[in-house]
């Protein structure tokens, strides 16, 4: 018989064990997702960066040290196999005062303790030459480079696609409500649509992964969110930077980010504010998180983009646990139960090291579930952008298919071909509601100058279609977030029915 | 798609309309090419009167003054594709174009002698305007949300709460309202309402809609779809004056907070912008400084009437018919428009004394009984307000731009 493994959460966390595990024969696996499509959790909102590895203290997180660096290196070769928009310019760490270099030299000593390659210290001029647009007044630098970064919203999608490819069910709208334990022992989860049987039951659920693990009985934890505010600038916006780039933290802060990123807009951020712990919800923007992350950025670079240039904020909640520690565990009791929790940064990186560890030291180490892998797994993404292929292959393309030859979304010049493909592929994978975020996630849509203006209704419109459902009725990211309201006259056909 | 024209015209709204009709009239070679499904630009989604009073001499709504467009146009036999969107424009040579179309039909390369750009503008969305909070569904722009009802049908929401005063502002509060929405407030960051008078009476006054001057929306809160806005009141710099925050229920944000030149295509090409307009450098040929790209409507300079779109879509037409006729425009000593006291913006940026050209400015205050003034050719045009939502146009005869030197300053003076 097969062994039944639910996870909980397809955020990158769960989303990598989904894939991982999908490579064996003797598995039955069951990904469960509360939310209209994967990845909309934590995973849709960071700063993308695939970190070296060389700023987790192999003291005080080994685990965390350990499985960053070889996160690293396991996303050299996924984010080609999924066909994820990725790019490796390295990172510099930026010591703005002579006395910063101090700072600098402590992480050059993790790099080398945690095996990460390449990072050395750079003078004054050296910086200026990796980085031209960086403060001109800064002593130097720690040189990382094999630090990369990813079009990390389409990343959760990525996977769950590829492991759906390889036999893993996908169950969004499904929430996780109760965790069944009889004698010690897992036997399945209860969710708003119905019972699903496992004998191994994978909590991988982001902010909510002490809620989830309380109905396991292990209470012994809570997660805590903590925001990051961003700003996006338009792509044609300059100056730029050509590396990642962010400064030597201090006891007080770990400092913002500078980056260009895929879609070639400059990016400021994050903030790291500590919100209540009831605030998991809490994405929204305030005016001095932003004014922080402004003030901070212009410190580190020479230049910003002009103000104006801003096309997007947005905020994002990474899952705090206490200390620090991410909480990668298999239990005695109740045995089966595995926690994922509390996988804050850098966990975009050190996701596919995860899934690994997840399933060789524990599933296969600890649970002691003996896992034959399958004759043929396919490890290709089906990801691609017309816009990204050569002229012949676009024209072939619209041949094919004229929906390759209306562009929807000017800003980024995305394709009704390439909606529909989403759409598509969307369905094959198990989603139930199109939503607007979903194609989103997937396409780049309304991610451009115009934010959606322009394009929203239009992509609204084909997803109605291809949904077969009414235009106003298309959501933004599920139930409570329609489009419109009704056909216009809806108000006033209201009003009458009063009378 | 052939594969070389005299005119190539990017955009099928007014401006580019116009400039086509005028190509085809003085002989040109012309194709028209429209990203959308339809030809018109925005008056099609503008079932509202005020378009065409200057130039049909008739109070017309936006869907009949560009439906008679439309019919002339497509009575000319001009060659036109929708859905065909310009990837981007190349200058090859000071003599050729290239622009690379995607289309149903398939991708092409399309040379041209000139271009003329009529890709109207965007609008400004929440993020560049400060507005914090939540992002959540309910929060559109003006625009998408006349499309969404003009021309899709769909109703965007109930109790609506509207950012800017300017006539887009005001036209869509009235539309709202007459749909049966609840309009609970129009914000105006400014101490004065953006859009005309007649238009704050007919749209606001007469539907009791409050309007809050020297106020922001700085805030929007919801967990799926707008639930409320915080308003806040600002002072003389415009900055918000903490401790006045409202709360204003509401499930929709309609932003009407400006338009942007859109130049995404042409920016590329390497025109010079004019930070003041946000849209490009022009000379009175209406020409940008790629020579042979000419520039017209909301993508030179966001006019509140159709009527000088459509007048400046003609003005681009004859610049690329001097370009054509005589491989390429005159050898001439520029003079530069220079904004004195009170003005904003002006186009044309160079002026020559080849040709009259009519001046496009807006001021930066509202002033009552005024003097225009171009002191170095002793002009003076006496007016009895500005304010900065009404553009003043005012023409400029070739003898004398003559007159000038080096430059030609307007400015907006006291009338003593
Ligand atoms: C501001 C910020 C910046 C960051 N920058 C970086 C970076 O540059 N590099 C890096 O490596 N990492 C970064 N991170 C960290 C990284 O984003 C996270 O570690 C990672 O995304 C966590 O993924 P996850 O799968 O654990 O959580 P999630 O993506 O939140 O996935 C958990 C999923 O569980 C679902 N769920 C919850 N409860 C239930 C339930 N009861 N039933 C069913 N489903 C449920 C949720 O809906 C969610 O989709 C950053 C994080 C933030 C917030
Ligand atoms: C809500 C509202 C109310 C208004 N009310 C009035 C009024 O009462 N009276 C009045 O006189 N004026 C009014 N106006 C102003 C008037 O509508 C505009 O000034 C006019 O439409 C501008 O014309 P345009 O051709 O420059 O731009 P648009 O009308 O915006 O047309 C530009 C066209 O170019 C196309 N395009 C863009 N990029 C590309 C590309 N890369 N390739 C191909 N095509 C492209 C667009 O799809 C669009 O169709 C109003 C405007 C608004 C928004």
């Amino acid at each position: 018989m097969k062994t039944r493994v639910v996870i909980i959460g397809a955020g990158v966390v769960g989303a990598s064990i989904a894939r991982v595990l999908s490579r064996y024969e003797n598995l039955e696996v069951h990904l469960i997702e509360k939310a209209v499509d994967a990845g909309m959790g934590v995973s849709k909102a960071n700063t993308g960066i695939i970190h070296p590895g060389h700023e987790d203290d192999p003291d005080r997180y080994p685990l965390r040290a350990k499985l960053c660096v070889r996160g690293n290196r396991l996303w050299y070769q996924w984010t080609q196999e999924l066909r994820i928009p990725a790019k490796w310019p390295g990172e510099l760490m930026v010591a703005l005062e002579e006395e910063d270099m101090k700072v600098a030299e402590h992480y050059l000593e993790l790099a080398r303790r945690n095996g990460v390659p390449g990072v050395r210290l750079v003078d004054r001029d050296e910086l200026l030459k990796l980085e031209p647009n960086v403060n001109p007044n800064a002593a130097g630098a720690l040189w990382a480079p094999t630090a990369g970064m990813m079009s990390s919203p389409v990343a959760a999608v990525a996977l769950t696609e590829n492991a759906v490819d390889n036999g893993v069910r996908f169950h969004p709208e499904t929430e996780v409500r109760g965790i069944r334990v009889e004698r010690g022992e897992v036997k399945g989860v209860e969710t708003n649509r119905g019972f699903f049987e496992a004998d191994v039951v994978i909590n991988a659920a982001g902010l909510y992964a002490d809620k989830i693990s309380a109905m396991a009985g292990i209470d012994t934890f809570t997660i805590r969110p903590r925001r990051g505010q961003y700003y996006i600038f338009d792509d044609d916006a300059g100056p730029k930077v050509r590396r990642i780039v962010h400064q030597t933290p201090t006891p007080t802060t770990k400092g913002v980010y500078v980056i260009t990123e895929m879609n070639d807009g400059v990016m400021i951020g994050p903030t790291a504010e500590d919100l209540p712990e009831d605030a998991k919800d809490d994405t929204s923007t305030t005016r001095e998180g932003l004014e922080f992350v402004w003030e901070m950025a212009k410190k580190l670079v020479k230049g910003l983009p002009p103000r104006k240039k801003v096309i997007r904020t947005f905020a994002g909640l990474r899952p705090e646990p206490p200390d620090g520690r991410w909480i990668i565990e298999a239990y005695d009791d109740p045995l089966g139960f595995i926690n994922v929790a509390g996988i804050r940064s850098p966990g975009l990186t050190a996701a596919p090291a995860i899934a690994h560890y997840v399933v060789e030291e524990l599933i296969q180490g600890k649970l002691d579930v003996k896992l034959t892998q399958k004759s043929s797994w396919n490890p290709y993404g089906r990801g691609f952008w017309f816009k990204a292929l050569p002229r012949e292959k676009q024209a072939e393309l619209i041949k094919r298919d004229p929906a390759y030859g209306r562009v929807i979304c000017t800003c980024r010049t995305i394709t009704e071909g390439d909606i529909v493909n989403a759409i598509n592929r969307m369905k094959r994978m198990g989603v139930k509601t199109i939503s607007l975020d979903g194609v989103k996630l997937r396409t780049g849509v309304m991610g451009g100058t115009c934010q959606g203006a322009f394009c929203r209704v239009r992509i609204a419109s084909i997803i109605a279609r291809e949904a077969g459902i009414p235009l106003w009725k298309v959501t933004q990211k599920g139930e409570g977030s329609e489009y419109g309201i009704g056909d216009v006259k809806v108000l006033l056909r209201g009003e009458k029915d009063e009378e | 798609m052939r594969s070389e024209y005299d005119v190539v015209v990017i955009g099928g709204g007014p401006a580019g309309l116009a400039a086509a009709i005028k190509a085809k009239e003085l002989g040109m070679d012309v194709l028209l090419l429209e990203r959308r499904e339809y030809l018109g630009g925005i008056p099609v989604q503008c079932v509202h009167p005020g378009f065409g009073l200057h130039y049909f001499g008739e109070d017309l709504t936006g869907t009949e003054f560009i439906h008679r467009f439309i019919e002339k146009f497509r009575g000319m036999g001009i060659e036109h594709y929708t859905n065909a969107h310009v990837l981007n424009v190349v200058s090859r040579s000071y003599w050729h174009k290239v622009l690379t179309v995607v289309t149903e039909e398939g991708l092409f390369e399309v040379r041209a002698k000139t271009v003329i750009y009529a890709a109207g503008a965007r609008e400004r969305h929440a993020f560049e305007i400060g507005i914090t909070g939540h992002r959540v569904a309910g929060i559109y722009t003006a625009g998408e949300a006349q499309t969404m009802m003009d021309v899709y049908g769909v109703m965007p929401g109930k109790e609506i709460v509207i950012v800017g005063s300017g006539d887009v502002g005001l036209i869509m509060a009235r539309r709202f309202t007459l749909e049966g929405a609840h309009v609970k407030a129009v914000v105006e960051l400014m101490p004065y309402p953006g859009g005309l008078t007649r238009n704050v009476v007919q749209c606001l006054e007469d539907f009791g809609i409050p309007l809050y001057l020297s106020h922001a929306v700085t805030r929007v809160e919801g967990n799926k779809r707008v639930e409320r806005v915080i308003v806040t009141r600002v002072d003389e710099n415009l900055k918000p004056v903490p401790g006045t925050e409202e709360v204003i229920e509401c499930d929709t944000v309609i932003l009407a907070a400006g338009l942007v030149p859109y130049l995404k295509v042409i920016e590329k090409a390497g025109v010079e912008i004019d930070p003041a307009t946000g849209g490009p450098v022009v000379n009175s040929y209406l020409e940008t400084s790629v020579p042979g790209i000419f520039v017209a409507g909301n993508a030179l300079v966001i006019n509140d009437l159709v009527d000088y779109v459509v007048e400046q879509g003609e003005e681009a037409a004859r610049g690329a018919y001097e370009f054509v006729k005589n491989g390429g425009l005159p050898s001439l000593r520029w003079r530069k428009l220079v904004k004195g006291r009170n003005v904003r913006l002006a186009v044309p940026h160079y002026l020559s004394d080849t040709r009259d050209t009519i001046v496009y400015a807006r001021v930066k205050k509202p002033e009552e009984n005024v003097v225009l003034r171009f002191p170095e050719i002793g002009k003076e045009v006496r007016l009895p307000f500005v304010k900065p939502s009404e553009m003043v146009r005012v023409k400029l005869r070739k003898e004398e731009i003559a007159r000038a030197g080096g430059r030609i300053t307007m400015e907006v003076v006291g009338d003593e």
